[in-house]
């Protein structure tokens, strides 16, 4: 394959595209809330109606409305004359003779069906990098992604630029880790660059675990392709010719469709040996995760890979310098890989034009909660959180009113209502004790109990410990029980200092990342919602219960 | 051999390149608290009781390298604060009472809470469920008083080689196990050489049928054996 091939292939797809397109998301989301129905009841209804040859249905990825899933997207060709495009959500089976009547035009009434406003401010407000293709490319069909012009950018990058300059670019964008900790990406890949030659590997960190979080997922779900270039430009860049991809078990659908797009991509020469008639190798092989959130920590995931127990291992030595079996290894999320070809497409000043100052690019969002739009998000760093929540989120439904906003999982925090006007990006998050993470974001109202909200993260982080640090092993349990108590009303200003300084030895003391992070939720809520603590206690009576007074032994 | 200069508690001392914190220290003088680690062993830093401020950071001694101009703390308030808090998650964490225990006496993490000053618990006793394996014919598994400190699968895979022992589960409920958590007495890796209960910190491991006195952890045999191996020194 060359670039030739690759536009011919790109245009033949081009040629192809029917009259009218329907689109039908089949992501989790909407797979859930029932898509797969849709698409049997359209492929019949248009077979039917003879429509097949002029009316193609195709299988995408996430269109980001998911509270409104499942949802139908109806395309037509300039040249064609009516029906409008449009967007349909909330579509059932039985609704499927009512679309195709719409796209026969036999019926005007578009009754029973709910459209939705794609200019609405759910959609006009978000910025599209990463999410760009997502929805409207099929990610089974590495056709559909070629079309859209994937791969480009990894030619661009095997035969007009040398590693140096990709490591440059990528460094110029300024682009930092999209898996929560914010680590600038450019000097990432520059530090295992600059190991010795010799065997270096590539990895993709797709176990996305935080509760409320399903970002990642989506990316993967839809746009498999991206991700697969992204590592490819990055293998080319440090110099690696093996990748790895690990995925969460319980990502099924994100597994096999990133195993139908690895055996796509083999099968055009797009992976694998001599790329791009080039003499670069790149092997891609899926690892599947069992479900240990720990295993999300790098450390723990290359012990994961290895086939070891999943544990993480003090920091330094850094991966990039002895990662897999002792070789420096470049880990990176799903979403900075996937924001890679579109920098060597665009260029490093292109995107340091969007975000701000210490924060570029754009940053996805899952928005969940109380609020009228859950779904996928794509916006800009520096936006107000209260744009997100109140503009493209809609805003809590009817009669409720926005307490608190939840971001970064179980390692993050909650910000206040108040706070709202806060810019998203790594460091003002952070000021606040919360932090960006890889991007869940629970909005709460104000039937939400904060210290319900810390009691559930340290109950997560208790179960998902990986037992092998004991201040993070033994001091979420303690922690844990003393939310629990002060929840239950059962507890004293005494055992509100206790939980303090628990939270200041699990945050310092602990190995790696889960523990160092696992007191967030606490601290945060207690730093906004203090009273929501105290206003439980009850006043100490007599001698302290048992529980706190043992006797040493 | 390259030497660095550091500072330990304020004081300049020199170290051969190479060395741990740990090892340095306790070269000077300077004692750290340790639980699982082991000399001859990898180190693991899991406890977090050797924990040190190098230039404000908290660094596991005994993973961290010497480097000139460091400036090490090992005693500071802090400190102590968070490894007496250790020590008291570590006995709220199972069943260590000590007055009917094997170890009482030879145990390191009563040793610990004497050195540290832990006289009373703070923290609610989990009291978890805990069995005690009496399936193999010389040596007994009492979940009880295990710290996790990982000495057993360690000694095991790295000086005898064998890797009967690992560990279990998540969180609180991970548990040392032999073979595929077989009982002890099946387990057909093992070769009874009782390095783990040499190795073992508490009483967790104990030879059957004997009494109080004679538990005791030969750690002296283990560092000979290390010794032997590693630098040809054999000590008769």
């Amino acid at each position: 394959m060359d670039l030739e091939d690759l536009i011919a292939l790109a245009e033949a797809e081009q040629r192809d595209r029917a009259e009218i397109e329907v689109r039908v998301c089949t992501a989790a989301g909407c797979l859930s809330s029932g898509s797969r129905p849709v698409v049997s009841a359209l492929e019949r209804a248009l077979a039917d109606r003879g429509l097949t040859p002029r009316v193609r249905l195709r299988e995408v990825g996430c269109m980001r409305l998911c509270c409104e899933g499942p949802l139908v997207a109806m395309d037509v060709l300039e040249t064609v004359s009516s029906p409008e495009p449009s967007l349909y959500g909330k579509v059932t089976a039985g609704q499927a003779s009512v679309l195709v009547d719409v796209i026969d035009n036999k019926q005007a009434t578009t009754e029973g069906l709910q459209p939705i406003d794609s200019n609405g401010p759910f959609f006009s407000r978000q910025r599209s990098v990463v999410l760009e293709h997502c929805g409207l490319v099929e990610p089974e069909r590495i056709e559909s992604s070629i079309a859209l012009g994937a791969y480009r950018s990894l030619h661009r990058a095997l035969h007009d630029l040398n590693p140096a300059e990709v490591v440059e670019l990528v460094t110029r964008s300024g682009l930092r880790g999209r898996g929560g900790a914010g680590y600038p990406t450019g000097l990432k890949w520059a530090t295992v660059a600059k190991m010795p030659p010799g065997q270096k590997y590539v990895v993709c960190n797709a176990d996305e675990g935080d509760p409320g979080a399903f970002m990642d997922r989506s990316i993967l779900e839809s746009d498999p392709h991206r991700v697969l270039e992204g590592m490819a430009i990055a293998a080319h860049a440090i110099g690696a010719d093996q990748g790895y991809i690990y995925v969460r078990g319980e990502y099924p659908i994100a597994i096999s469709r990133l195993d139908t797009a690895i055996r796509q991509s083999k099968r055009l020469g797009l992976l694998g040996s001599a790329i791009f008639d080039s003499t670069f190798n790149f092997r891609v092989d899926l690892r599947i995760g069992a479900g240990a959130f720990v295993c999300g920590e790098e450390t723990a995931l290359i012990h994961s890979i290895e086939g070891l127990r999943g544990t993480p291992r003090p920091r330094p030595p850094y991966p990039a310098e002895s990662g897999l079996w002792g070789h420096p290894t470049l880990i990176n999320n799903v979403e900075t890989y996937a924001n890679i070809p579109v920098i060597l497409r665009e260029g490093a000043d292109w995107f340091t034009q969007i975000g701000t100052e210490h924060s570029k690019g754009t940053k996805v969002f899952a928005l969940a909660g109380k609020i009228r739009r859950a779904g996928i998000v794509e916006v800009p760093m520096g936006v107000p959180l209260r744009d997100i929540v109140d503009q493209i989120g809609g805003g809590p439904p009817e009669g409720s009113t926005v307490k608190a906003v939840q971001t970064g999982g179980p390692s993050g925090g909650c910000i206040p209502a108040e706070l709202l006007d806060t810019p998203v990006d790594y460091e003002s998050l952070k000021a606040l004790g919360s932090i960006m993470g890889s991007g869940g974001m629970v909005v709460m109202d104000q039937d939400d109990d904060m210290v319900g909200v810390a009691r559930y993260f340290m109950k997560f982080c208790m179960d998902e410990s990986c037992g092998k640090c004991v201040p993070c092993r033994a001091g979420t349990v303690q922690m844990y029980r003393l939310l629990d108590r002060i929840e239950c009303g059962d507890a004293t200003n005494d055992d509100l200092v206790l939980l303090e300084e628990l939270c200041d030895l699990v945050q310092h003391a602990s190995l790696c990342g889960l523990g160092q992070s696992a007191p967030n939720p606490v601290l945060s809520t207690l730093r906004f919602f203090r009273h929501e603590y105290e206003s439980r206690f009850v006043e100490p009576t007599g001698p302290r219960s048992s529980s706190v007074s043992s006797e040493a032994r | 051999m390259a030497v660095k200069t550091l500072s330990l508690d304020g004081q300049l001392i020199s170290a051969r390149d190479g060395q741990t914190l740990l090892e340095a220290a306790r070269e000077s003088g300077v004692s750290i608290p340790t639980l699982c680690h082991l000399d001859g062993l990898d180190p693991v830093g899991a406890c977090r009781l050797c924990l040190v401020e190098v230039n404000g950071r908290l660094m596991p001694s005994c993973l961290t390298r010497v480097a000139e101009e460091m400036e090490v703390w090992t005693q500071t308030e802090r400190l102590q604060r968070y490894r007496k808090q250790i020590v008291e998650l570590l006995f709220a964490e199972r069943n260590h009472i000590c007055s009917v225990c094997v170890a009482n006496g030879n145990c390191e993490l009563q040793d610990l809470a004497m050195r540290l000053g832990v006289d009373h618990l703070r923290y609610a006793p989990q009291e978890p469920q805990c069995e005690v394996d009496l399936s193999h014919e010389r040596y007994g598994l009492d979940h009880n008083r295990c710290v996790l400190c990982t000495r057993c699968v360690r000694v095991c895979d790295e000086i005898e080689g064998a890797h009967t022992w690992d560990v279990a589960g998540r969180g609180t409920n991970c548990r040392v196990i032999t073979d595929l958590h077989q009982p002890w007495g099946s387990a057909s890796t093992c070769t009874s050489c009782g390095k783990c209960v040499m190795a073992c910190p508490t009483g967790a491991l104990f030879h059957r049928g004997a009494s109080v006195s004679e538990n005791v952890h030969d750690r002296e045999t283990l560092h000979a054996l290390i010794l032997a191996r590693e630098e040809k020194q054999w000590l008769v």
